[in-house]
């Protein structure tokens, strides 16, 4: 069994392999809550590639349908009584609303034009919310999001135990990514990826590109939506910023950190700056300078992130071995 | 590409091992520890969540200082049946949702008994779901109107700084017999805002003063200019600032060269010693405020002497501000609750602390039963240019309000059990 | 709400236009970088801090208002030039979401380089001593500082529009954003008018902010809503376009002052509405050439 087999096995079996990963997680951070938060980003920034890495569309409003996710399952849980469960169904459900509205008046863009509509309307999206007081606490954030016990079979799912809590969101998560995975090796994943090389080409095959950009774009949405909704219940609040384009970014960073249009990349991209956050912010009150060199030096040196480079000089060493064979 | 002699397609055992064995060290030797259980520690560990980098990162700097001096003394007293007491100081970065976090860290991972902190209405009470869902007793140092409200509130919940409907009564009970009965609200369109005017206009109805209009603008706003013009026009007595840190120094500063103090009479309901450096002297010339502390008070109160001259030992030469001393008073509530109660739960550390009387800093305070807010005086401040002795005599103090439950909002109208 | 006077109708008009002097100088430039060199700098909101910031300094130093007026912006100019020759060049032909992204980091590094240097309160600024009071218009006062942005504005954009249609720099300029090929084959070095208009981009984002900062608090995060509502102005005028950045400014500011008044609530949403309505009904701008980067 060499290096390349071992790549292999895992490229093929990929959902597994993270999922395996991710299960062990908790022992590998300090502590259950930064293990929970990269989870949820980690989702978040996969959701984001959808349309980012694989389709090729920058948008810089795509905290919205993480906020709109988590006020949704909070709004459910806190005037409705809703338990957890179909609650994060509401937020789900939100989000792909919202995915929905924004994607369809986007679409019509393009290019930075997309970026700046998408920018425009996620920031309509964070006023409205601002300002809906009485059912988001406007300011102050949505309080109050307590996640009943949820008693399946012999187990007591109790979400003020840290490490019950990691796996409920775990099993979400798995699920999710199970469904990306799935996505992405099916025609349609082909498809998006085509429009992402050339658009014109793509169009040209006699792929509709505009109902694919608003189905990917949809889809999308859905699943940070989802991820707002864990976040939701981690945090037992949703702060307002979770709105703000400066959250967009955040998104954006991680992307680029692990590696856009691979599949890891946006899981270890979160990973990695959550966890470097942690420790920097313990040695310095210049985070935001480290992220910003940390950013210029991925655009400039390495666009591929942390994961891509890897899988790139992995399929590079397998080529040139490859090639000499007898 | 040359041709070179054959290459094997599968790497030599050695260098597989080679590499494998980088990949272990690398992970021995990289941050990642082991989360495995640890050794249980003797002391009392109180978290202390606060914006440390962020706008009012000054201020939060100013509560860790002060905060630490109450932690020293209590050591150097001979601490708690033995045991020290640790400060473990998290930055919340100003942001709710850091905040949570942070604290959900002290609370798992560093398994802190109580919880001290804050600077900010939307991250205190985010703090608050998280400690009150898991027992740990929380002292608000900032302030907020909703952290009394049943909504938020919980029996683990203490508040220790005044509320924004304490502070902007005392101030209209100083201010509109004074300067007239006609005023105009420039209010940041949030909580905070909006709880300062609620405030106002209760204290104001009582005194027979009308409201000519309750301006809103957006927090944050850099810009007063589009809202000035009108309230030239309406020509009050009174310009009511409700707004914060920043957003006031912008819009005095905006105020004063748009001409308004020739007619009217700027008053806040908050007056932070470190928007007043930050805004100078000449922009706040004759604005009168609130604030729940001023170092200048130790003319007049012995507590505040005492206090001032810890700080001033401990920092330099530095006096303390409003929100330090709220650092420091937090800290040491806690921990004569704790030594009333003589345990650390924080059930039992709760019960105590409800019953607690004293006089840490600025005279006599208690907290009140339902609600567990700290019932304690209202300085009056008014901000000068002229005859400073030195640069810390910015305010004058020109009026106290006593501590006085009923200037509170009732139990009831919190929708909490007397 | 009291009465609505056409006499504080106006006021609040001319309360717009000074707001929009402002929008429109950020917005001229971000529309000459993009034009040009069609790089989207997200940094700008970080050059106008910056400006602010080291306009106060000057101040400070020589005690004299209008150098730093001059002296401000020109370092702000040199830190462009900086950047553009060591970090955006090598992005070119990359694709546009690159330096993009370059810009959104180098727009962190430049806040905590400010932080660094000058603290994370900010610094107390005042209006110039011989900018101060107020002047009476007939319908109620107004700030003289405020009604001499509007002067200044009005000055830059003129001497810029002279410097772009009458001198001979200013004309490879003009063709260089036109067809960047050709002006290279007519043997002018493109890559050094780019250096410099990045620089000149800059340096107005640097001149608003020694502008802006008698009018409002100087502090770090000063740039971060100034980046989301000069993307407004730039894409409401057509990216690329400086009489675009001129009048959407101008109207952006204005939007937002009268929304102040007549329905506060939705002020702040008023502008990025104006911007989402633009975009989707005319997504080149008023005056930005169609399918310019689409």
């Amino acid at each position: 069994m060499n290096l390349q087999s071992i790549f292999n096995a895992i490229a093929r079996h990929r959902v597994a392999a993270v999922l395996l990963l991710l299960l062990v997680f908790p022992l590998l951070m300090p502590y259950e809550a930064l293990a929970a938060n990269i989870l949820i980003f980690g989702l978040f920034a996969v959701g984001f590639n959808l349309v980012f890495g694989y389709t090729g569309l920058l948008s810089f409003g795509h905290a919205s349908f993480l906020g709109v996710g988590s006020y949704l399952t909070g709004i459910a849980m806190v005037h409705f009584g809703l338990h957890w469960l179909p609650a994060l169904g509401v937020g789900v459900l939100a989000a792909l609303a919202a995915g929905l509205v924004v994607g369809y008046l986007a679409i019509r863009t393009r290019g930075i034009y997309f970026s700046m509509v998408t920018l425009a309307l996620g920031q309509i999206i964070y006023y409205v919310f601002y300002k809906s007081e009485r059912w988001t606490g406007g300011e102050n954030g949505l309080r109050g999001i307590q996640a009943t016990p949820l008693d399946v079979g012999p187990l007591h799912l109790d979400f003020l135990n840290p490490t019950t809590k990691y796996y409920v969101i775990w099993l979400f998560v798995a699920l999710a990514l199970w469904l990306v995975s799935r996505l992405l090796a099916s025609p349609f994943g082909a498809v998006i990826e085509a429009i992402r090389e050339n658009e014109k080409r793509a169009a040209a095959c006699g792929y509709d590109v505009a109902k694919s950009k608003l189905l990917i774009f949809v889809i999308s949405a859905g699943i940070c939506g989802l991820a707002g909704g864990l976040r939701a219940l981690h945090l037992s609040v949703v702060p307002v910023d979770s709105l703000h384009y400066l959250q967009s970014g955040q998104a954006v960073m991680m992307c680029l950190l692990g590696g856009m249009g691979t599949f890891f990349g946006p899981f270890v991209g979160a990973a990695v700056f959550l966890y470097l956050e942690d420790l920097v912010t313990n040695l310095t009150k210049y985070w935001m300078a480290v992220v910003g060199l940390l950013f210029m030096g991925l655009v400039l040196f390495f666009p591929r992130g942390i994961w891509g480079t890897l899988v790139h000089l992995l399929k590079r060493h397998a080529a040139s071995a490859g090639e000499h064979a007898p | 590409m040359p041709n070179n002699a054959s290459i094997p397609k599968t790497l030599p055992k050695r260098r597989q091992l080679l590499q494998l064995g980088a990949a272990a060290a690398a992970l021995g030797s990289t941050p990642f520890l082991f989360n495995i259980a640890r050794a249980q520690s003797a002391n009392i560990k109180i978290g202390f969540p606060t914006p440390l980098t962020g706008a009012f990162s000054a201020e939060a700097q100013d509560q860790v200082r002060a905060a630490e001096i109450a932690v020293k003394e209590f050591n150097d007293a001979g601490g708690f049946m033995g045991r020290n007491v640790e400060l473990l100081v998290r930055d919340d970065k100003l942001n709710a949702g850091e905040a949570a976090t942070r604290t959900l860290e002290l609370i798992e991972k560093d398994k802190v008994d109580f919880i001290v902190g804050s600077l900010s209405a939307a991250t205190q009470l985010s703090i608050n779901a998280v400690t009150r869902e898991r027992k740990i007793l929380f002292n608000s140092i900032s302030q907020s109107d909703a952290i009394n409200e049943v909504k938020d509130w919980s029996p683990y919940t203490f508040h220790e700084a005044l509320n924004p409907h304490m502070t902007s009564g005392a101030v209209a009970r100083y201010a509109f017999p004074k300067y007239g009965k006609k005023i105009v609200y420039l209010t940041a369109d949030y909580a905070y805002g909006q709880e300062m005017v609620r405030g106002f206009e209760r204290a104001g109805k009582a005194l027979g003063a009308t409201t000519l209009a309750d301006i809103r603008h957006p927090i944050g706003a850099a810009d007063y200019s589009a809202f000035l013009p009108r309230i030239q026009s309406l020509n009050p007595d009174v310009l009511v600032m409700c707004n914060f840190g920043r957003d006031l120094v912008n819009s005095v500063k905006q105020a004063t060269d748009f001409g308004i103090k020739e007619k009217t009479r700027i008053i806040a309901p908050v007056l932070l010693y470190t928007s007043r450096e930050a805004g100078g002297a000449e922009a706040f010339e004759g604005v009168v405020g609130g604030t729940s502390y001023y170092w200048g008070m130790e003319d007049t109160v012995p507590a505040a002497k005492v206090f001032n001259d810890k700080f001033r030992k401990a920092n330099g030469g530095a006096v303390p501000s409003d929100y330090g001393a709220l650092g420091y008073a937090g800290i040491r509530s806690v921990l004569q609750a704790m030594v009333d109660a003589k345990s650390t739960d924080s059930l039992k550390v709760s019960e105590a602390m409800s019953r607690l009387k004293y006089n840490w800093y600025k005279g006599e305070q208690f907290y009140r039963k339902c609600d567990h807010q700290s019932v304690q005086s209202v300085i009056i401040v008014e901000s000068k240019s002229k005859g400073m002795k030195d640069k810390n005599d910015v305010f004058n103090i020109v009026a106290v309000e006593k501590p006085d439950e009923a200037n509170l909002r009732s139990c009831t109208e919190l929708g909490l059990k007397a | 709400m009291s009465e609505l006077t056409p006499s504080l109708l106006l006021l609040q008009l001319v309360t717009g236009l000074a707001l929009g002097a402002i929008y429109a100088l950020l917005a001229i430039g971000l529309s000459l970088i993009f034009g040009m060199l069609t790089v989207v700098n997200f940094a700008h909101g970080a050059f106008f801090m910056v400006g602010a910031f080291l306009g106060v300094y000057f101040l400070g130093l020589t005690g004299s208002f209008w150098l730093s007026l001059v002296v401000a912006p020109l370092a702000a100019g040199a830190i462009g030039l900086v950047c553009e020759r060591f970090l955006v060049r090598r992005l070119y032909g990359r694709g546009i979401d690159y330096p993009l992204l370059l810009t959104f980091g180098l727009s962190y590094v430049l806040i905590d380089a400010i932080r660094a240097s000058f603290g994370i309160e900010g610094l107390p600024t005042s209006t110039p001593a011989a900018l101060r009071g107020a002047v009476n218009l007939g319908i109620g006062f107004f700030p003289t500082y405020r009604l001499f942005l509007i002067l200044a504005t009005a000055l830059l954009v003129l001497a810029l529009w002279l410097f772009l249609e009458k001198t001979r720099y200013g004309l490879i300029i003009r063709a260089g954003s036109r067809d960047a090929e050709i002006v290279r084959v007519l043997g002018v070095d493109i890559s050094r008018v780019w250096w410099l208009i990045f620089g000149l981009g800059t340096a107005i984002a640097g001149l608003s902010g020694v502008l802006a900062a008698p009018t409002r608090a100087v502090n770090p995060e000063m740039g971060i809503p100034v980046l989301a509502e000069s993307f407004v102005v730039t894409v409401v005028g057509g990216m690329g376009s400086l009489p675009g950045a001129v009048v959407a400014g101008l109207l952006v500011g204005v939007v937002f002052s009268m929304t102040s008044l007549l329905a506060p609530e939705f002020a702040e949403m008023s502008i990025y509405v104006l911007m989402a309505l633009v975009l989707l009904i005319r997504p080149q701008g008023f005056f930005g050439k169609a399918g310019a980067l689409g």
